[in-house]
C-alpha cells in the first residue's frame, strides 16, 4: 500500500484495509510518503487528521459520528492490525530528506525508512497494490 | 447439540467493522486449543467476515445466533 494522503478520509481506509488483510493472513507493507508520512510524525499526534477539503461540508457530521460511535483513529486501527499480523510500515526517505526529518521524528508504528526502489521491489511481488 | 461451555466472551457490540473480527482474532490467539469463544457483534460485516475467517483459520463455527440488535458467534479454537 502506498499512502500519499494524510487526511482522515483517506487514512481511515488504510487502517481498515490493513486490518482486513492481516485477518485473512496476508502480509502488509505500507509505504508512507508526503502527506501520508506527515500524519505519522510525532508533531501531528496532538489532533486527529483533518478531512480533505473535498468533503468539507460532510466533515463535522462524520467527526461527530466517529466520536459518538467510538470509531478508533487510523493510528489505533493500524496498531491493532500490527499486533495481529505482519504489518511493516515504511517511511519514504525522499520525503524525509526533503523536509530534513529523521526516523525519530515519527511515532513508533513506523518500522523503518525505505527508498522508493526498495519498496517497488517489494511491491512487484504483491498480489494487491493500493495507492491511497 | 450437547451443551457447549463458553470459555471466553468477547463483547464487541458498539465496535465497528473490522473491530469485532480483530477482537475475536486476538482472543482466539490467547486461548487454548479446544476453548470456546463467544463474540457479540452489532456490526453487519461480521456476519460474513467472522465465518470466513473462522473457516480460513481452521477453527469451528459452532453457532451463529441472532439477538435483538446484535449477533452471537460461537467458535471453537481447533489449532
Amino acid at each position: 500500500m502506498v499512502v500519499f494522503s494524510g487526511t482522515m478520509d483517506r487514512l481511515m481506509p488504510v487502517g481498515i484495509l490493513a486490518s482486513g488483510a492481516v485477518a485473512m493472513g496476508m502480509d502488509v507493507d505500507i509505504f508512507l510518503t508526503f502527506w501520508g508520512l506527515q500524519a505519522f510524525s510525532k508533531r501531528a499526534q496532538g489532533a486527529p487528521p483533518k478531512f480533505s477539503g473535498d468533503y468539507a461540508d460532510m466533515a463535522p457530521m462524520f467527526a461527530e459520528v466517529m466520536r459518538k460511535k467510538n470509531v478508533p483513529s487510523p493510528i489505533e486501527t493500524l496498531r491493532t492490525a500490527k499486533k495481529l499480523g505482519n504489518v511493516r510500515i515504511h517511511a519514504c526517505t525522499m520525503t524525509m530528506d526533503m523536509l530534513g526529518q529523521t526516523k525519530s521524528d515519527f511515532i513508533d508504528l513506523v518500522d523503518r525508512t525505505t527508498g522508493v526502489g526498495e519498496f517497488m521491489d517489494l511491491a512487484k511481488d504483491a498480489k494487491i497494490t493500493l495507492f491511497i | 447439540m450437547a451443551e457447549v461451555v463458553i470459555t471466553r466472551l468477547v463483547d464487541a457490540r458498539g465496535s465497528m467493522c473490522p473491530g469485532p473480527l480483530m477482537a475475536l482474532i486476538g482472543a482466539v490467539r490467547e486461548q487454548k486449543v479446544g476453548d470456546v469463544i463467544s463474540v457479540y457483534s452489532g456490526d453487519t460485516g461480521s456476519r460474513t467476515d467472522i465465518p470466513l475467517w473462522v473457516k480460513k483459520a481452521g477453527h469451528e463455527l459452532i453457532a451463529l445466533r441472532d439477538h435483538e440488535g446484535y449477533a452471537e458467534f460461537v467458535i471453537r479454537k481447533m489449532r
